[in-house]
């Protein structure tokens, strides 16, 4: 039972078309930075992609896929119409004006400073104002899942609200506060400068509020792919999830401990104090505790179907899953790049560790393996999965999918180990080009080259993605029966209030932020004399 | 709803998470602010209360903080984008009456001057610093200096604001087809020198960088060459002298030849 199902659909087609896009725009600079080509002597042009691809995949493509999947859990796991469709609607709309205004300054070259902002550059202020209205847009999607989980809970007291809703008003939450930062760098600090109000700017404070939003923002990415996890994954694979209790804790454990730890990417900055980075690197280390939970609850669920399915003794139960299945697939990849970019990311968040990576190639590969690995992966996943309920139509190219599956999946390993590589070898990431005739840097030439390769991959597998997509909607129409999602091995009759609401861990979530954040900003506020000249891009000679 | 309390320590998930909470916090508040910053042994504290400020990052005077005895005058031009906005006739008309005395050296039409900028269609920001620098003494020139001193504040804004109102006029040896050579397109990464275009034009200007389509190879050499040895030090930050040391003879000589085929 779907209503909204050409709001959803509008959605995941417009965040695929983003993300095919800004695809190529990746391979194109994977490409013209490496040996391989000769070097296209000129800079901006590379930045200038460099802040598309990064815009159109951090803010435009995962918020939209959060949104539209939210939408699709709220009518599927509550099994009633959504509330407030036409604000749903209107968030849509927010987010894709803001994009198109955002993406016109920078196709122009005049907002090539990367979609991490940089202060003390600064863009023309429709760039910002283009961001500001996709985060606008998201933010209505953040009430309308608070909203319909309410409106549920007060038809059905004291009944656990069902698990794919508890996570998907989780993620909603979580970016909901840790959007703040970034909207108070953008409409406080920045956006006066870019207007030509002020003329100088505090790039430590921004900087800070940015890392507020920057890494709980991956959280945010990574929430659809948890939720696969624990309500698509084991009901595909015929299994049963281990603990529906567990999958709550580790959604409540982001909310809480996600947020407070940005400063982790301010290891190299001089405007936050050593205790404060040393504070905020210990909860960091906590928030590797929902994602080690996970993965013991979804290879217990795992087992449990494996087991079902006939598989004997210590490893028979692996043999006997259903390894055809792509979501089988999905998930098993997805875990591989997590185990991998989980185990880089200890080494980011440790301030020693850091030192030798910070700003090097190693950091882009982490994230990429993260989030265009073991999450994006996901995405794909649950658009399979969800396909033929949103269409009416059957998506039956399984082997497409499996080999789309694979590619995405050598692709990404292809791409992000070189790119780590190099890292160690001290290549500086966010360079526009390198002199690999350069004795010291030639050996790195062999590793960026296969990375492009790799890319290459990427490409081609986002491509098939895209014709599986189109195939299925080209089919005959079928029923696809009730959309279901998981059921634990024990389904909570009764919950307490602490693990069916969020109100205790929005306390915390926020608490925990003033006491890690509070007083850097309190003190750089205060501060006198910490601003500096902004540097206008593109600005006309 | 069900009737159970959740904001009361009674609860054991409000205790619990709570007081994990808390604990964590308190334990990495003690690693962090006590005992990190005295396992640091390069600084030495006053007591605890010290320790604890400098971990939050608060500014503390050390021994060694006071600047560096000034042993060269350096330019102290303090500008920023909104200063040269467009710029009203009566400047330009101002500017326009003072620089009758440049126009032999720095004019298109100056007489055969090979190591003079030409100024026409010049950035006001660099016309304006470069007098600022040259008054102050950060720059000096036998020619230049004598003149600049005469010169209030008004005069140079004036004069800045007639040179970039001014066409750009082309270069002696205007030759479109010459591609940039990769110290001006892409620097060299490796000895830390940036694109010559990524502030001097073509790729991004910068304020206060001249534009240097057009000026003679001659001038650029010369001025390379300064920046190189030391001769000319009124950059900011050092950083023309940077570039220029980590430069080769044969660099210089592209990027100036290059600049002067521009058109």
């Amino acid at each position: 039972m779907l209503n909204s199902k050409r709001l959803v659909l509008a959605h995941f087609w417009l965040a695929f078309v983003v993300f095919g896009l800004a695809l190529l725009l990746g391979e194109w600079q994977m490409f013209v930075r490496s040996p391989l080509n000769p070097w296209i002597s000129n800079s901006e042009l590379y930045y200038r992609s460099v802040t598309a691809h990064g815009s159109a995949m951090g803010y435009v493509f995962p918020t939209l896929i959060a949104m539209g999947f939210g939408y699709a859990i709220t009518e599927f796991a509550l099994k009633k119409p959504l509330i407030g469709r036409r604000w749903a609607w209107a968030g849509l709309a927010l987010v894709a004006v803001g994009a198109a205004t955002a993406m016109i300054p920078v196709s122009l070259g005049l907002a090539s400073i990367l979609y991490t902002f940089y202060p003390p550059m600064i863009a023309n202020p429709f760039f910002y104002i283009g961001v500001v209205l996709v985060v606008v847009g998201s933010w209505i999607w953040v009430a309308l899942m608070s909203i319909n989980m309410a409106a549920w809970k007060r038809d059905n007291p004291g009944k656990p609200v069902p698990l794919a809703m508890f996570a998907n008003v989780a993620g909603a939450y979580l970016w909901g506060w840790t959007a703040v930062g970034a909207a108070i760098e953008v409409l406080v600090l920045i956006l006066p400068v870019a207007l030509g109000l002020r003329s100088t700017i505090d790039a430590g404070l921004s900087r800070v509020f940015f890392s507020w939003t920057l890494h709980a923002i991956v959280y945010f990415w990574l929430m659809p792919t948890y939720i696969a996890y624990y309500t698509i994954f084991p009901r595909a694979i015929g299994g049963r999830l281990y603990s529906d209790e567990m999958a709550r804790i580790a959604f409540i454990l982001f909310v809480v401990v996600a947020m407070p730890i940005g400063v982790h990417h301010l290891f190299a900055d001089p405007q936050v104090g050593a205790g404060f980075k040393f504070i905020q690197s210990v909860f960091t280390a906590m928030v590797a505790l929902p994602t080690l939970v996970t993965i013991f609850t979804i290879c217990a669920s795992a087992e449990l179907a494996g087991r079902l399915r006939g598989g004997r003794g210590p490893f028979g139960w692996v043999a006997a899953l259903p390894w055809g299945n792509p979501m089988m697939l999905a998930v098993t990849f997805s875990f591989v790049m997590l185990g991998f970019g989980g185990a880089g990311g200890l080494i980011n968040m440790s301030y020693q560790l850091d030192a030798s990576i910070h700003n090097t190639q190693w950091i882009t590969g982490h994230f990429h393996l993260i989030f265009a690995g073991a999450i994006v992966i996901m995405y794909f996943a649950i658009a399979y999965d969800l396909w033929p309920h949103l269409t009416g139509r059957a998506l039956d190219s399984v082997r497409l999918m499996k080999a789309q599956l694979w590619l995405w999946f050598v692709g990404m390993i292809v791409t992000t180990f070189p790119w780590h590589y190099v890292g160690i070898l001290g290549m500086p990431r966010r360079m526009a080009s390198y002199d690999y005739t350069n004795p010291a840097i030639a050996p790195q030439a062999l590793s960026v080259s296969i990375s492009v390769f790799g890319g290459l991959l990427l490409v081609i597998s986002g491509y098939l993605f895209f014709a599986v997509l189109i195939r299925g909607h080209r089919a005959p129409q079928t029923d696809p029966g009730v959309y279901r999602f998981s059921v634990a091995v024990h389904e909570p009759v009764r919950l307490p209030a602490a693990l069916n609401g969020f109100a205790l861990w929005l306390v915390l979530m926020i608490g925990l932020t003033v006491v890690n954040y509070g007083f850097p900003i309190a003190q750089l506020l205060a501060l006198k004399g910490n601003a500096v000249p902004a540097v206008y891009v593109g600005a006309a000679r | 709803m069900s009737a159970e309390r959740l904001f009361t320590f009674r609860n054991p998930w409000f205790a619990a998470s709570v007081g994990l909470a808390g604990a964590m916090v308190l334990l990495s508040l003690i690693a962090g602010f006590v005992m990190l910053p005295y396992a640091t042994t390069a600084l030495p504290f006053a007591g605890l209360w010290d320790a604890i400020c400098s971990a939050a990052g608060v500014p503390r005077a050390t021994a060694d903080s006071q600047a560096p005895k000034q042993v060269a005058i350096t330019s102290n031009v303090v500008m920023n984008s909104q200063m040269f906005g467009a710029p009203d006739a009566r400047s330009v008309g101002r500017g326009a009456t003072l620089a009758m005395q440049c126009a032999i050296c720095h004019g298109s039409n100056r007489t055969g001057q090979v190591d003079t900028p030409n100024l026409e269609g010049q950035p006001a920001a660099a016309v304006y610093k470069e007098l600022r620098d040259l008054k102050a003494g950060a720059r000096t020139n036998a020619i230049m200096s004598p003149f600049a001193v005469k010169l209030g504040e008004r005069d140079m804004l004036d004069l800045a604001a007639y040179y970039s109102y001014l066409p750009r006029q082309p270069g002696s040896h205007p030759d479109p087809v010459v591609t940039a050579p990769p110290i001006v397109a892409s620097g060299a990464p490796m000895r830390n020198v940036a694109a010559c275009s990524s502030c001097h034009g073509t790729t991004d200007p910068k304020l206060g960088a001249p534009w240097l389509d057009g000026q003679s190879a001659a001038y650029i050499k010369a001025q390379l060459q300064a920046f190189a040895t030391g001769a000319r030090r009124n950059d900011i930050s050092e950083q023309m002298r940077n570039i220029a040391r980590q430069m080769t003879a044969a660099e210089i000589d592209e990027a100036a030849r290059y600049y002067a085929t521009r058109p």
